[in-house]
């Protein structure tokens, strides 16, 4: 277990350096990277304090260096459309995208799961057919167009719902189901091939011939035996999320960080930009690592391999 | 014979449902997976829309007539003939529009998926036929190439270099070659151990041909349905780029874009944005079909044969 841990440990620390490595020469691919990380207003001696500060007389390692440690302190530079530091911004607006985030997730979780093991147990029925449409729709439209749509329906024809804005409980239906939908989609297929399988082998068969009560035999003896499949998609659904949020956040105005994202673009603030993207990218490496980890725990045969 | 191909989506699944709506929804939908007629129908459409968009669109998709500006499709009060689908905020012709965001959507996902799909198949042919450190290399390539997120990294790297569509276009191919990879360098581990290779390779066939003559044509089926596969979400990741600006340029007359510029009128017009999402989902359900399709067809273990 120790083996993995350190080896999946070195590969996101790896993965995390590249990232710096992409946006540092990003940075200078640019030429003067003071084009991008100070506006027109800045004083010709601000100027050439921030080339001095930056070493940009200094070969390119050295640059990277000095601004690598400036990142690992939090310095990712002045936002250059509100002036103040990138990293206060981002500050500002993770708990909007946490909040989101984790009501999306439970969503996914509590829809996707459930709903696999339904429509795998009454494989053929209705409820199947309605579950695998509803699995099948989230994965052929756009995010950005089911948030679309919901706000249509819901808030402009029938007024049901707020569609801007985290100001209370009734802002969070529709952006975490829109958010939550494709990978609630995910999750079911996967949770329902898992338990096909599961409820087609031998000790099922066994448990039921020995008189196991159903409820017993999906949940304690199918269901515990068919997670670790859909840990295998953790990754998959991550990335479902990081894209969600900022399209998601972007359609209903949410106050969080996909939507500076979003913002900085049109903005053209490189240094938010940068802050965001090194920071989103550490967490999103971080829940892989833990997935990794987990499911490395879970099932022996990786962790014994 | 007796003996009639019928497609079954999984050997679990071979039980008709009694009730007649079931049967008739299970027989249909089993019936359009071995037959896709309407999905291939789409996709043969929006081929068309792509080569002939001038030809086919009723109006320049580029100057707007403001005194049109939202007319309703033809199926509402006061929609007229000479806009079927309507017109947006600048008056311009939605249908026009759509069609040449099927050419936008065609030119990238097909560059795309060429160069991925080239270079993902060479990268894995070699990985899994040479091994050792070249294998390493390549499959700790695939690591990183998954484990990027790839969202973010087009939004700096568009933020540096401006909105285009060559840059689009590099950047999914960057993101988008992994898959073929790591597929084409499994089944090439397996083919490079069956008997008809090693004879090649006893008789003396240099490495480029075993590859290419002996093991690529073992591994074309699977490179095919993972391609038309990736053409839906493609298709998906392109529209969301341009619908948050960093896809196309904004001017472009994209599906993502068209969405994105509907949004501020949804309550006057609602159909800016619904069109062109309407498009997407039936092109990415096409797609989707046909790489089912394709998979029971190149996958005989699939084309289960059924005493009727």
């Amino acid at each position: 277990m120790w083996r993995i841990i350190v080896n999946r440990l070195a590969f996101g620390v790896a993965i995390v350096l590249l990232i710096t490595i992409v946006v540092f020469g990003l940075s200078r691919a640019a030429g003067d990277p003071r084009n991008i990380y100070l506006d027109e207003y800045a004083t010709p001696e601000a100027w050439d304090a921030w080339g001095e500060r930056m070493g940009l007389d200094k070969p390119l390692y050295v640059q990277y260096g000095v601004w690598l440690w400036d990142t690992l302190r939090g310095d990712f530079g002045e936002s250059l459309y509100y002036d103040v530091p990138s990293i206060r911004l981002v500050r500002e607006r993770v708990p909007n995208t946490l909040q989101l985030g984790g009501v999306a997730f439970g969503v996914a979780i509590l829809i996707g799961v459930p709903l696999g093991v339904i429509s795998a147990v009454q494989r053929g029925s209705i409820i199947d057919y309605g579950v695998r449409g509803f699995a099948l729709l989230g994965q052929s439209v756009p995010v950005f167009w089911i948030g679309i749509m919901m706000i249509l329906i819901f808030s402009l024809t029938l007024g049901w719902l707020p569609s801007s804005r985290n100001e209370g409980w009734q802002h969070f239906i529709m952006p975490s189901i829109a958010l939550g939908w494709l990978p609630a989609a995910g999750l079911m297929r996967i949770t329902r091939g898992a338990m096909l399988n599961v409820l087609d082998s031998e000790y099922i068969k066994l448990a039921r011939a020995k008189g196991v009560s159903s409820g017993k035999i999906i949940w304690s003896h199918g269901f515990r035996n068919a997670i670790i499949p859909p840990l295998t998609v953790a990754a998959l659904i991550f990335a479902a999320f990081l894209t969600g949020t900022v399209v998601i956040e972007t359609v209903f105005a949410w106050p969080g960080v996909g939507r500076l994202a979003v913002q900085s673009i049109k903005n053209n603030d490189f240094p938010v930009l940068s802050a965001i993207v090194i920071l989103f990218s550490s967490f999103y490496i971080l829940l892989n690592l833990i997935v990794d980890l987990l499911y490395a725990q879970l099932d022996p045969r990786i962790r014994l391999d | 014979m007796s003996i009639e191909a019928t497609y079954v989506p999984s050997p679990l699944d071979d039980t008709l449902p009694s009730n007649p709506v079931l049967r008739a929804l299970r027989v249909g939908w089993a019936w359009t997976r071995r037959y896709p007629v309407v999905p291939f129908a789409v996709l043969v459409l929006m081929l068309v829309c792509a080569i002939f968009a001038e030809q086919l669109s009723p109006h320049d998709p580029l100057r707007g007539n403001l005194r049109a500006a939202f007319t309703p499709p033809i199926f509402m009060d006061g929609g007229t003939w000479e806009h079927p689908l309507g017109t947006d905020h600048q008056g311009r012709d939605v249908l026009s529009r759509a069609i040449y965001g099927a050419r936008i959507s065609t030119i990238i996902s097909t560059a795309v998926i060429l160069a991925g799909g080239i270079g993902g198949t060479v990268i894995g042919l070699v990985a899994g036929y040479r091994g050792g450190w070249v294998d390493q290399a390549a499959m700790r390539a695939v690591d990183f190439t998954l484990a990027m997120p790839f969202l973010l990294v087009a939004l700096v790297v568009v933020v540096v270099f401006g909105q285009s569509l060559e840059l689009i276009i590099v950047l999914l191919v960057l993101f988008g070659w992994d898959n073929f990879a790591r597929v084409v360098r499994a089944e090439t581990l397996t083919l490079r151990e069956s008997d008809y290779v090693s004879y090649a390779r006893i008789q003396g066939a240099s490495q480029a041909r075993i590859l290419f003559r002996h093991i690529l044509p073992g591994v074309v089926g699977t490179v095919l349905v993972i391609g038309s596969l990736r053409v839906g979400s493609l298709i998906l990741t392109e529209s969301t780029l341009s619908f948050l600006g960093v896809g196309v340029p904004p001017d472009t007359p994209a599906w993502g874009i068209m969405a994105s510029d509907g949004r501020q009128h949804l309550s006057r017009a609602w159909w800016i944005s619904t069109m062109p999402g309407v498009a997407i989902f039936l092109v990415v359900m096409g797609f989707n079909f046909l790489g089912d399709w394709l998979r029971d067809w190149f996958d005989p273990r699939l084309r289960q044969l059924r005493v009727q």
